[in-house]
């Protein structure tokens, strides 16, 4: 298992030089343009620090804000004690140290993601229509695929490259709309000092690269995305060692037709499915940072067992092509574990959105008093009297 | 003086290499301690749950006795056993009876109902996940240990220290082998 992480960790870090020196290029292009005679240096300067800056405030506050920014609640086990089984389960199963903290979003729409630069500072936040939704093993398919990103170190990677891939396209706006507003008037004045000609040809370099390398960075960086999602398909199908689960839970999280509202083009690479409406998903492509949810279905449902050697056969056998998705230093991890059986029980029966407002009231600390005739109560937490008398039947219940 | 020298250097080699090999040994010697406990855990909290869940279901399960009363006696059948393999051996014949009693319960719709029941039902369900994980991760643990004791050159050392081989833990269960297991 260690050394799918280490090789895995060896890819992206070539992946993530690629990306730096199409950085320094943009960077130093678009400082010759602008004043030939610092030979580009200020502006590497000027682009590496705006990447070192935006990499310090993601990779400490980062969890911070985009639990900010989803508006996700930190729980306790009270609230939703399934929930926290699954996750300490998963827990034992990766043999990590520590337990995640574990945030509840109020939304309809079912998603979750995981956060945070290390298993130390780890975060997995899942909305209530999620909760709602699933029943226990495809909750455990989810939780294990957040818990393999925690464990590949996906997010702290994904995060940085993140971040790298928005200064590329930060410094590249900049420039262009700094020429559309003077019209290129840096050409006139510097023409005055050095040879025209050269200057034409570094004001057409600067161009290019300033439209080409976000554009690349981009590819670059989706690719890695969309591969670290299989990845973590993999990694969590060996943890729960049950296919099925992750698999009918992405089934139902694709069939709901309901957009998050508190996600955006930012946080959407970080959830285990796409927050967006369909619309928006068909325009994505070779844009898009998770691959095709029918085809991650389609993979999990071909394994013959859980481990990694059974997720290769199966992405071989649904893609058709020999290409592996898994490093080979982590084939040779020789594990055979079967596939588990299914819980027979709990299927959802109330209506996913009656589940979730309860959950969200859960979340927001209400009190629930089932009274013998029947009668479900929900007591704010604003409710501050001793006891309280059903409204139907009229029996007293002291809180 | 040179071959004094020379012989001084291998047998100071071959110090540094024991030791090496000691060292190991006891660090994977541990992480099987470590394993075991984690085991020991989930197995403590299994039986810590038992009597809350006889006590609720016993009020609407008339017809079950012989269920209820097995699954009392493989309880404490398990919690007095001591070595690894009578564990084992208790634990799987607790999980079989515990498996009757959810079969058992699909014919109590009220009980199904029972709030008080689903959670300690929920409780159950995760430990015996936590069980089947740790366990994984024990026998994991177990298999790197016995191989280091039994393998050349580290069986020497082993040998002279008395590491002794861990055993498996492999619960049989019963109502596994009763069920089909269905492959998806």
């Amino acid at each position: 298992m260690w050394e799918l992480i280490r090789a895995n960790r060896r890819k992206s870090f070539v992946l993530f030089i690629l990306m730096g020196i199409g950085l320094i290029l943009l960077g130093a292009a678009i400082s010759y343009f602008v004043n030939p005679a610092g030979m580009g240096i200020d502006g590497i300067i000027i682009a590496l620090l705006i990447w070192i800056i935006m990499s310090l405030i993601s990779y400490y506050r980062g969890a911070k804000i985009l639990l900010a920014a989803s508006k996700a609640k930190k729980v306790t086990s009270d609230v939703h004690p399934q929930l926290f089984n699954i996750v300490e389960e998963m827990k034992i199963a990766s043999g990590m140290e520590y337990m995640p903290e574990i945030y509840i979003i109020n939304e309809e729409a079912p998603n979750a993601f995981a956060a945070g630069r290390s298993p130390k500072h780890a975060v997995v936040a899942v909305t209530a229509g999620l909760l709602a939704r699933l029943n226990r093993d495809e909750l455990q398919g989810v939780i294990a695929h957040e818990m393999a990103h925690v464990y590949n170190r996906d997010i702290r990677f994904m995060t940085l490259a993140g971040v790298m891939l928005g200064s590329i396209v930060l410094i590249s706006q900049i420039f262009l709309r700094g020429m559309l507003f003077t019209g290129g008037g840096a050409r006139y004045r510097s023409s005055n000092s050095s040879g025209g000609q050269s200057q034409g040809i570094v004001m057409i370099v600067a161009l290019v690269l300033a439209i080409l390398v976000p554009i690349f960075a981009g590819i670059l960086y989706y690719a890695i995305s969309r591969k670290r999602e299989y990845l973590a398909d993999a990694t969590g199908v060996r943890f729960s060692r049950y296919p099925e689960g992750l698999a009918s839970a992405l089934e139902k999280i694709s069939g709901s037709k309901i957009e998050m509202k508190s996600s955006n083009d930012v946080t959407a690479p970080m959830y285990i499915a796409l927050p967006f409406s369909k619309k928006k998903k068909a325009a994505a492509g070779l844009h898009s940072t998770h691959p095709p949810i029918k085809e991650r279905i389609r993979i999990l449902r071909a394994m013959q067992g859980a481990g990694f050697m059974d997720y290769q056969a199966a992405y071989s056998e649904v893609k058709g092509k020999k290409s592996g998705i898994i490093p080979k230093s982590g084939l040779a991890d020789t594990d055979n574990s079967g596939i588990r059986q299914a819980f027979a029980e709990s299927d959802v029966k109330r209506s996913a959105k009656r589940n979730a407002g309860d959950i969200m009231m859960a979340v927001n600390q209400y009190r629930f008093i089932n009274c013998d005739c029947g009668l479900r109560m929900k007591v704010p937490p604003e409710f501050k009297k001793k006891s309280i008398s059903c409204t139907k039947c009229g029996t007293v219940h002291t809180l | 003086m040179v071959p004094l020298f020379v012989i001084l250097g291998i047998l100071v080699i071959l110090v540094i290499w024991f030791v090496g090999i000691y060292n190991s040994l006891i660090k994977l010697r541990n992480q099987v301690k470590n394993a075991w406990s984690q085991i020991d855990v989930q197995l403590k909290r299994r039986h810590d749950l038992i009597p809350n869940l006889l006590e609720t279901v016993k009020g609407y399960m008339k017809h079950e006795r012989e269920t209820l009363e097995n699954i009392t006696a493989y309880r404490s059948q398990a919690m007095n056993a001591s070595s690894v393999g009578e564990k084992a051996q208790a634990e799987g014949l607790l999980g079989g009876a515990l498996g009757a009693l959810k079969i058992a319960v699909e014919a109590y719709p009220d009980l199904k109902a029972n709030q008080n029941f689903l959670s300690l039902q929920e409780e159950l369900t995760s430990t015996e996940n936590k069980i089947s994980f740790s366990r994984q991760n024990y026998n994991d643990q177990v298999l790197f240990y016995n191989n280091k004791i039994q393998m050349f050159p580290s069986n020497i050392v082993a040998g002279m220290f008395t590491f002794k081989e861990e055993e498996f833990f492999e619960l049989e269960d019963p109502s596994e082998k009763a069920v089909p297991k269905v492959a998806f």
